[in-house]
């Protein structure tokens, strides 16, 4: 190994020197360095070189060509994002979009075939052709069925009558609207006793739907033990044991909207006597109300349903009121009048438990 | 009181169980509800009894 000549040269002379007079491994690292140092400056000349020419689009061969084809990939790109036009006029797409539109098409058709199987959709429809006119009658005779005198529910050609044309016809209008009544009206109850909160709804509402369908149930298998041939659907069932909750929303507003009102107007008063004799009044009422809704309410429905099933369970000659002997007879008579019975239990059993 | 939809589950799974425990030899045939003792005339009027009866063994057969 050399050792470094003496400084008095010049710097580019020094440094030369030191380049070339290092030993071989000094070469080495020189050679190394001198390579590195010409790929660095090779690099830069080809990034500037390439800069300009993707910048100038010239068609020199190497990055030139690169960049045209960069140009072009981008396009295709630009014209695929302007939706309208690419999709019409690529095939591909097209024949996607046909695929699609029947693979939909084929699933509703499933959907609505299994449906349909579970869920007689066409025979609900039915139940629900009502109109206002229909409606308001069906409530004045829920609750005051005395002066009602024909019953019986008229046919077409052996199939009954849509509800919009026959009064007596049942329908599941009121029955759903009843129960969403209920409902709303329940959480009011709850809500001027101070026991409301979000999740009571969803029982209430849970609650009342498990004791109509165990009735509905229970209502069917009594059927089934006494082979009755009646023409009595379990919508039909349904729609009667429905027919419930206009008493319930009845009876829940006639015993706390009346006794709220009564209580606020008696908060108004300034007299002191007034106000107790005003609130005992208001909390009285408001029980008193309770009781004789419920009495009138229970009263009516149960005349409704004995009228309503008499002529579809007992046989034609009891229904006209003779006395038929006969235990299959007898047994019809009881089965009509249990299940009007458990009509006023059941509204009072899902009412009082609001009222407090 | 309250009652939820998975109650009203519970009670059919439980009642379903109940009538398909209800063995043929040991019990039924001893109180008299036996499959042999239920089919009465071929009349059109089958009787509570007999209905009770085929309900109870064709729960018994589709839950075998």
């Amino acid at each position: 190994m050399k050792a470094p000549l003496t400084a008095g040269k010049g710097c580019g002379e020094k440094r030369h020197e030191i380049f070339n007079t290092q030993g071989v491994e000094g070469a080495s690292t020189t050679g190394k360095r001198e390579a590195k140092h010409n790929m660095r400056l090779r690099n830069s000349s080809m990034d500037g070189s390439d800069g300009s020419q993707l910048f100038d689009d010239t068609s020199a061969t190497g990055p030139g060509a690169q960049g045209v084809y960069r140009n072009q990939q981008a396009g295709p790109q630009a014209a695929g994002g302007l939706p309208g036009q690419s999709l019409l006029s690529d095939p591909m797409s097209n024949l996607a979009m046909a695929y699609g539109s029947s693979l939909a098409s084929q699933g509703r058709e499933m959907v609505d075939k299994n449906l349909d199987r579970f869920i007689p959709i066409s025979k609900l429809k039915y139940y629900f052709a009502v109109d206002t006119v229909y409606v308001g009658k069906k409530l004045g005779i829920l609750v005051f069925p005395y002066m009602h005198e024909n019953w019986e529910v008229s046919y077409q050609q052996d199939i009954p009558v849509a509800p919009r044309f026959d009064v007596n016809a049942p329908d599941l209008y009121i029955p759903t609207m009843g129960f969403i009544t209920y409902i709303l009206v329940a959480g009011l109850a709850l809500g001027t006793q101070n026991r409301f909160s979000p999740e009571l709804l969803g029982v209430q509402a849970s609650s009342a739907l498990v004791w109509l369908i165990m009735e509905v149930l229970a209502v069917l298998l009594s059927l089934y033990l006494v082979t009755v041939n009646t023409d009595l659907t379990t919508i039909d069932l349904l729609a009667f044991s429905g027919y419930k909750y206009v008493g319930y929303v009845l009876v829940h507003i006639s015993a706390n909207i009346i006794s709220s009102a009564v209580s606020l107007v008696n908060h108004q008063t300034l007299c002191f006597s007034r106000m107790i004799l005003g609130v005992v009044a208001g909390l009285l009422f408001g029980k008193l109300a309770y009781y004789l809704s419920l009495l009138w309410c229970c009263a009516a429905i149960f005349v409704f349903m004995i009228r309503t099933l008499r002529l579809k369970l007992l046989s034609e000659a009891a229904a006209e009121g003779k006395l038929v002997r006969g235990a299959r007879n007898q047994l019809r008579m009881y089965l009509t009048m249990s299940i009007a019975a458990a009509q006023p239990v059941f509204m009072y059993w899902l009412t009082y438990h609001l009222i407090r | 009181m309250a009652f939820t939809l998975y109650t009203l589950i519970q009670t059919a799974i439980l009642c379903t169980n109940a009538i398909a425990v209800l063995h043929e030899e040991r019990f039924l045939s001893k109180i008299g509800w036996g499959v042999d003792q239920g089919v009465g005339g071929f009349g059109d009027d089958p009787g509570v009894k007999a209905q009770i009866l085929n309900l109870i063994r064709s729960v018994r057969t589709v839950m075998r």
